[in-house]
């Protein structure tokens, strides 16, 4: 062992502990707790109890909901960084900047101010009063969770894409422009596979939060929509049943974990994508 | 060589903001011809060859393309094709697929673009290439491979962009006898755009000079270096002494004081020009063999000869000679008629701007 293999892991050292400490631990925590029962037994109790209607219900509506917020995320997201790809570098960082500047907000209070705009006499329908049309019940029903999401998570999704598009070489697009290619051709046989390593990065990043969030869904959904995020919170703080709780979590571990596998499969290392 | 015009530029003027890059070029390409457009960055040739491809709208002027306006045909549109100056390959596709791609996209039969693929591989020596990834293959592949994907397509003329700016030395080389075979083997016309005179020289029929945006010379690559019109291409063009003299009479110059015989007329008596002399054509002879008489201040061996500097006259002129004198040696500067060329001084202030000299 020479010194700078021992540098190597001082310089490490605080990282490894946050790591152990806190991710480490607490996954094995989880999975101690959800593969037993409250006398210390094994038991895949827990982990079939997803098989109840009513979790699995949850976990359906999850998977669309998240699965509805990343497809509009990314019908929003694409064209928008198409069009950064292509204004001047003084412009475009400014809107990228304009874009990120939300986030300097917390994000609680970022999606209690949706509360305020779609509620029954909220912002929207004050407004649709005055322009005289039929006011809109989207508070407390999935519609209002998808905005949420799209809101929050729409940077995420952006960001990526943008950063794949603008590594893209001109001289590559008029390639296939000079080799006869017309633009939307060019498009969709050069820009958008060249630029699918940013779109799964995005997907990855709008799809896992978007199916474990509770926030939104407690927000928006006015307690009566329950996600799997929901249950999964409840039945840690409202009915102190951490095995159950630790199952279901585990069950969502693996949507998680197959949405990473197919990343890692397109990203192959190609990087920048990530942010 | 046919002498028909295949492509004619008339009067294109572009300019980016306040900044002019093309003012007023007029030149037209013939049918299988190896054109270059030579000069140093920011002369315009890279933005000349832009527009042809139709990568850029000239503010003024026209393209014609084989008797038609194709001044506003989009790039998908031309009969022409661009090797671009690094590669462009499409790196989510094989060599192969890069090769069909214009092909495909015309919608060409399968057999057709198999052939054709081969048929490629073959002509750039790349045989055997065609399931391989672009990144796998090497900077001098990867630019063969671009040509490959361009020529398949049969343009009738093929644009270069600085295709060898990125290979190093002796690949370079390599790649411009291959350049040579490949246009003589394919019978079109090259237009290529480079700053190495060295790879002017080597591979084109017709030299095009640029500077800021204005054409200084076109000819062979012999009469650019021989008889340059212009300091600045005397100076861009290979190694020379650039010196101001005053015409005496037809056939008689009078450099730094001294006169010299030379084979220039009709430039009028007494008339203030510029002459250029190749360091190679300047013979050191015994001191009162020469013309003007000088010493030897600087000797570098380069190999093939040597290059010496020789005060004479006040001016310090760079020989190469195979023949060594030492630093300190009296030697005579002889100079044959027909190794002096004489070129008119610049005579409006556009033209001023451009040359590199005193």
């Amino acid at each position: 062992m020479n010194k700078t293999f021992f540098k190597k892991y001082f310089i490490s050292g605080p990282y490894l502990f946050w790591m152990i400490a806190f991710t480490i631990i607490p996954i094995c925590l989880v999975i101690y707790y959800g593969l037993t029962d409250k006398s210390g037994t094994f038991t895949l109790q827990n982990i079939m109890s997803i098989t109840t209607p009513e979790h699995f219900k949850a976990l359906w509506l999850s998977l669309l909901l998240s699965l509805a917020s990343t497809v509009i995320c990314l019908l929003l997201a694409y064209p928008l960084a198409m069009i950064l790809k292509g204004l001047s570098v003084n412009k475009n960082s400014f809107i990228v900047f304009i874009f990120i500047l939300p986030m300097w907000m917390n994000f609680l209070l970022r999606t209690l101010a949706w509360q305020t705009i779609l509620e029954k006499n909220g912002v929207l329908n004050t407004l649709l009063e005055i322009l005289h049309l039929p006011s809109l019940n989207i508070i407390n029903t999935p519609y209002a969770i998808i905005f949420g999401m799209v809101y929050n998570f729409l940077p995420f999704m952006v960001l990526p894409i943008y950063n794949v598009l603008i590594k893209i070489d001109d001289n590559v697009i008029h390639a296939a422009k000079d080799l006869g290619a017309n633009s939307v051709q060019t498009f969709f046989k050069i820009i958008f596979p060249l630029s699918i390593p940013g779109v799964i990065s995005g997907i990855t990043m709008v799809f896992i939060p978007s199916l474990t969030t509770f926030v939104i869904s407690n927000l928006l959904g006015g307690g009566k929509i329950y996600l799997i995020g929901n249950i999964i919170e409840q039945e840690f703080t409202t009915a102190y049943n951490w095995h159950l709780g630790s199952g279901l979590s585990m069950v969502l571990m693996v949507f998680i974990l197959l949405n990473m596998i197919l990343t890692f499969k397109f990203d192959k290392g190609e990087g920048g994508a990530v942010l | 060589m046919n002498q028909d015009k295949l492509i004619d530029l008339v009067n294109i003027t572009k300019s980016y903001g306040d900044n002019i890059i093309l003012d007023d070029l007029n030149l037209y390409i013939r049918e299988n011809e190896f054109i270059t457009l030579l000069g140093p960055s920011g002369c315009g040739k890279t933005t000349t060859l832009r527009i042809l491809g139709g990568f850029e709208n000239p503010d003024k002027g026209k393209v014609i393309f084989d008797g038609k306006d194709i001044t506003n045909l989009p790039p998908n549109k031309r009969a022409l094709n661009t090797v671009f100056q690094k590669y462009a390959l499409f790196s989510h596709m094989t060599i192969a697929e890069n090769i069909a791609f214009g092909l495909k996209i015309k919608k060409k039969p399968k057999s057709y673009i198999d052939d054709k693929i081969k048929y490629a591989l073959k002509l750039v020596n790349l045989e055997g290439y065609g399931n391989r990834s672009p990144e796998s293959l090497s900077g001098g592949q990867q630019q063969r491979i671009a040509i490959a994907r361009a020529i398949v397509n049969e343009p009738k003329v093929l644009l270069l962009d600085e295709p060898l700016g990125a290979l190093d030395l002796k690949l370079r080389q390599d790649m411009q006898y291959e350049l040579i075979r490949l246009k003589n083997e394919l019978g079109i016309t090259f237009i290529y755009v480079t700053h190495d005179q060295e790879e002017a020289l080597t591979m084109s029929d017709t030299i095009v000079v640029m500077n800021q945006g204005y054409i200084q010379q076109i000819g062979t690559p012999e009469k650019i270096y021989n008889e340059p019109e212009n300091s600045f291409v005397a100076d861009f063009i290979g190694e020379s002494n650039i010196l101001s003299a005053i015409m005496i009479k037809d056939k008689l110059v009078e450099i730094l004081g001294a006169r010299f015989a030379c084979v220039d007329t009709g430039f009028g008596t007494n008339q203030p020009v510029d002459v250029v002399i190749r360091p190679e054509d300047i013979d050191l002879v015994k001191p009162e063999e020469g013309t003007i008489e000088g010493v030897v201040t600087g000797l570098i061996f380069k190999g093939v000869h040597y290059e010496m500097d020789v005060m004479a006259n006040g001016h310090e002129w760079l020989v190469h000679s195979t023949d060594m004198f030492a630093v300190g040696t009296k030697v005579g500067i002889h100079i044959d008629p027909f190794d002096i060329q004489i070129m008119h001084k610049p005579e409006s202030e556009d033209e001023e701007a451009v040359s590199f000299n005193e």
